[in-house]
This record gives C-alpha cells, sequence and structure tokens, in this order.
C-alpha cells in the first residue's frame, strides 16, 4: 500500500481509484464468436507478458497491462498522443461460458482470449437416421 | 507470489515503476503546442515523441504490424511512417465489436530542425517501434572552460 503519510487507508486507496480511472487506456477491442465460443483481440502496444494481468471475478473479466518502455535520461516531451501508462476494461461475461479454461496470449502488442463455451452450450450436429 | 519479495525481482519492479512514472511524469502532463502535421486524437498508430540533448526519441504504438512492412523514412526533420495492418477475421462468426484499426496508413511527424538523418537507429518490442535520431553536434549546449 503506497499513500502519503496522515492518509487513512481508504483514503488513500480512493485516490489511487481515481488517479487509475483518469489514467487508464482503454483499449481497442475486436470481438466474435464461433462454434467453440468467444474470441476477443484487444491492442495493447507496450505490454510485456510479465505486465499484463487477466482475471476473472464472480462473471467479470478484467484485462490490465502496464507499459514499458525505456526512456534515456534527460527526455522531454514534444509530442504525445498516449499520456498513460496503464491499460484497463472488462467484460461481463454470460453463463454458457466456460470461465474456467479461458486461454489468453500476447504477441507484438496484440492480446488474444479465447472463453470456450460450456460442453453442453456447444453446438451438436443431430444425425438423422433414414428409415 | 513470494517472488517479489526477494531481492532480485523486487528490483525489477523498482526499475519498471520507476520507468512508469517517469513516463506518466513526462508525457501525461504534456501540453506543449500541437504540430502543424499533427492528426487527431486516436489517429493510428498513436505515436509520443521526446528529445534529449544527444537524440530524439519516437515511439510508434503499432500493435500487431510486422516491422519489415513499415515504411519509414526520414526527410530533412520530417519523419513519415506509411504501412498497412490487415486485421483478418475468420469467416462464419458472429462480430460483435470491430473497433481496432483495419487498413493503411501514413503519419508525419516534424522533429527538431537540428537531427541527424544518417544516424538513425530503429528497434522493435511488444507492438512498439522506437526510433532513435541522433542530433548534430554543434547544437549541443558546450561547456566552455575558463582557463
Amino acid at each position: 500500500m503506497t499513500g502519503k503519510p496522515g492518509m487513512t487507508k481508504q483514503e488513500s486507496r480512493g485516490l489511487k481509484q481515481r488517479r487509475d480511472a483518469e489514467h487508464s487506456i482503454r483499449p481497442a477491442v475486436d470481438i466474435f464468436e464461433n462454434q467453440a465460443g468467444i474470441v476477443l483481440r484487444a491492442d495493447m502496444p507496450g505490454v510485456a507478458r510479465e505486465h499484463l494481468n487477466m482475471r476473472v471475478d464472480h462473471d467479470t473479466l478484467s484485462i490490465e497491462g502496464e507499459i514499458s518502455i525505456s526512456m534515456p535520461e534527460g527526455m522531454e516531451p514534444i509530442h504525445a498522443d498516449v499520456r498513460a501508462t496503464h491499460y484497463r476494461r472488462s467484460f461481463l461475461l454470460s453463463r454458457e461460458l466456460d470461465s474456467g479454461r479461458i486461454d489468453a496470449s500476447l504477441k507484438d502488442g496484440v492480446l488474444t482470449v479465447r472463453i470456450p463455451k460450456l460442453a453442453e452450450h456447444q453446438p451438436r450436429k443431430i444425425e438423422i437416421r433414414t428409415a | 507470489m513470494l517472488g517479489y519479495l526477494s531481492g532480485f525481482d523486487n528490483d525489477i519492479f523498482d526499475q519498471f515503476e520507476r520507468m512508469r512514472r517517469q513516463m506518466d511524469r513526462l508525457f501525461g502532463d504534456w501540453s506543449g503546442a500541437t504540430g502543424i502535421r499533427a492528426m487527431a486524437a486516436g489517429s493510428f498508430p498513436a505515436i509520443n515523441v521526446g528529445a534529449s540533448p544527444e537524440q530524439v526519441d519516437v515511439y510508434v504504438f503499432a500493435p500487431g504490424i510486422a516491422p519489415d512492412s513499415l515504411d519509414i523514412s526520414l526527410q530533412q526533420n520530417l519523419l513519415s511512417i506509411s504501412g498497412e495492418r490487415k486485421v483478418e477475421l475468420p469467416e462464419n462468426v458472429q462480430l460483435y465489436r470491430r473497433e481496432r484499426f483495419n487498413g493503411s496508413f501514413h503519419r508525419t511527424i516534424t522533429l527538431p530542425e537540428d537531427v541527424d538523418p544518417d544516424r538513425v537507429n530503429a528497434s522493435c518490442r511488444d507492438g512498439v517501434l522506437h526510433i532513435t535520431v541522433q542530433r548534430r553536434e554543434e547544437v549541443r549546449p558546450r561547456r566552455i572552460e575558463v582557463s
């Protein structure tokens, strides 16, 4: 826990939350569904694997990441499109998805998340027997 | 998780925190004049530029792009970056959201006038292209010795 001295834990936490809300980037995503489940792709350039954090809490999938970029000493900004170093976005999952088998990969700053459907919700082909 | 408590990991973590704060401080509060060639916020790819006495550093946030498919050129102090990102979606899927940039792009940025186009370096990591251009010696502040 970091916070200014003389602050209660709550105050310090409230400050941190406000700061995070103001300073996080909402990554652009593509989301589609196929027979196996849902696929989500998110642009998170500058995030290394060890600075990516994904979790499922009840039915909410949260994705967070920190940008790590090396910068020389004594640098002054000339232009800045990216003003924050934190990505954050969350999604509500639905009941037929199997949150225990989520698979994620990160490559060249693009995160791919696969959320499979529970086995009983996968479409099954119904065989029709000829009489 | 306990690994964080060991000295080694802590060191790496501190280093990373320092770096992150440095970027927050540098680019988070930037309120300088907007370049005449600057594009609206949300343009792809996003670009940050920083300058130090020795060099100019350009960070191009280009996720999912193969570095060799980018066309980067520097004419005097005009840096131009173009390329294409094709976001391919499999067939027969139900699409819910399509926010990621898809198509070709071209961005031009004006760098300080004293950059040396012959001394440019570019590297790519985690979807960020980092271009370093050295500045010419003669304009660097020089310490004058009093004898």
